[in-house]
């Protein structure tokens, strides 16, 4: 999501969805230690049909959303992705594909293609196919990724790439911007890992230091200037971790007011991460999507400024960053009606300050990372 | 400074789509996750361009059309503000020429 979607209706009536992600499946053939599913993942067993995808589809255009996610889990894993990605651009979504690129081939491209797919976004893991391998859990995938990378750009796409950035690939930025160069990408994430799900699980093998921070910044800075002598068009977006911010992100354009995640089991989200905190949030296969949005509790639980406690309550500055991360004050402190703590004058930036120390610290082995993989999930199922 | 050339032909960069979304009352500009929500006059310049109806048009073209739509404002006015436009657009990369 960009700046220029910003519509936040802090006080106001609440404004229609403008975007929709679909996670059509918590399924993925990759083991990526700082995945944004939830811990327990493992324990949705039953998948939305295609049906009532088609459904949540067409009730979430008719109120307004245009702007749509295909992800997951990896995406590609359902068969009905193509009949999918139809329907909702005969609806009338711009539709990208967010994956890894595994799943993909020539003939799926060429089928997603034929639908109607607007954009696909392949993420990357690191530079060389050792450090991909232990981060994502495996050994195979990286040249599978540089391949579809190639084909996507082969389709007519433009080669939107996505690389997650912690403290084990971060030194090899370099490296990693001078590939996304000769892959003839248009557009490059640099996505610092920002610490919810599995990645807060394993904050303290992922979270670089602010000097490996702060010489990954230069060298982003160095590369825009040589691709500007160049004449070469890559954009290159850098994501600082939230970790190091002094003020928090204004978390999804605040809560319920233009976001809205479904998830593979049909539970609606403020934002993919929300699944963790301790509330339930509304089902689509008990409600509808209009009155979810507008009418549950869980929707209406953080819209505005009426639930902000102190320091946000009287901040000036409430209406720009909507108190941050709900997920992140629950996190850090387990209230999630906390202000964010990546906040200098939340009373408990200590805590940010902490794990900032603890990165400047020397670094666990990748090896200490938990794979997320269902193994793993079932430790923190609760049935 | 950069200047529209009348006989250019400018179209959409590759991958977005302007759409009309009823539900905001406005054009829209709709590229790889993200979009462009547009005043009138941006909505309707950008309608014209080459690739959203049939036939290659040039700028002159562009201003054309929209001094026939809008015959009740000064016709030199239009072709500024089309101008002015394009050079907006392409400069924030909404828009290309060959």
């Amino acid at each position: 999501m960009t700046d220029r979607t910003h519509t936040t209706a802090v006080n106001g009536a609440t404004g229609a969805p403008l975007w929709l992600l679909a996670e059509l499946t918590y399924r993925c053939p990759l083991q990526c230690a700082y995945c944004s599913n939830p811990l327990d993942f493992a324990a949705v067993k039953e998948e939305l049909s295609t049906e009532e995808w088609i459904d949540v589809l067409t009730q979430a255009r008719a109120m307004g959303a245009v702007q749509m996610g295909f992800s997951g889990g990896e995406p590609l894993v359902r068969r009905d992705l193509e009949t999918l990605v139809a329907e909702a651009r005969r609806l009338g979504f711009y539709t990208n594909l967010i994956t890894s690129g595994l799943g993909l081939d020539e003939a799926r491209i060429e089928a997603l293609h034929a639908a109607g797919l607007d954009h696909i976004q392949i993420s990357l893991q690191a530079s060389d196919p050792d450090v991909a391998a232990a981060v994502a859990g495996s050994p195979k995938a990286h040249a599978k990724k540089l391949a579809m990378a190639r084909s996507v750009k082969a389709a007519g796409y433009p080669m939107v790439l996505n690389v997650v950035l912690h403290r084990h690939n971060i030194d090899r930025l370099d490296e990693i911007i001078a590939l996304c160069d000769e892959l003839g990408a248009d557009a490059v994430e640099l996505a610092n890992c920002q610490m919810y799900g599995w990645a807060h699980l394993n904050r303290e093998g992922l979270l670089p230091s602010r000097e490996q921070l702060e010489t990954a910044e230069a060298t982003t800075a160095r590369w825009r200037e040589r691709l500007a002598e160049r004449g070469r068009d890559m954009r290159l977006l850098f994501v600082v971790p939230d970790y190091y911010a002094e003020r928090p992100k204004a978390c999804m354009g605040g809560w319920g007011a233009i976001f809205m995640t479904v998830a593979p089991d049909g539970a609606v989200l403020p934002c993919h991460s929300a699944r963790m905190l301790p509330m339930s949030f509304p089902n689509v296969r008990d409600r509808g999507l209009r009155e979810i949005w507008y009418d549950s509790e869980a929707f209406n639980r953080y819209r505005g400024d009426g639930w902000m406690r102190e320091p946000c309550r009287s901040c000036d500055e409430r209406h720009q960053d909507v108190g941050g991360c709900r997920c992140q004050a629950y996190l850090l402190t387990g209230d999630a009606t906390a202000t964010d703590p990546v906040c200098s004058l939340s009373p408990d930036h200590h805590r940010v300050e902490a794990a900032r120390r603890e990165a400047g610290a020397a670094a666990a082995p990748m090896e200490a990372l938990t794979l997320r993989n269902v193994h793993e999930s079932r430790v923190f199922c609760r049935t | 400074m950069a200047m529209i050339e009348s006989t250019s032909v400018y179209r959409l960069r590759p991958g977005w789509r302007l759409q009309w979304e009823e539900a905001q009352g406005r054009h829209v500009l709709l590229y790889p996750e993200g979009m462009v929500q547009l005043n009138d006059s941006a909505g309707a310049i950008l309608g014209q361009l080459d690739g959203q109806l049939d036939g290659q048009r040039d700028v002159a073209d562009v201003v054309a059309n929209l001094q026939a739509r809008f015959a009740d404002a000064p016709a030199a006015e239009i072709e500024r503000d089309v101008h002015e436009f394009l050079l907006d657009a392409a400069r924030q990369g909404w828009i290309q020429h060959d």
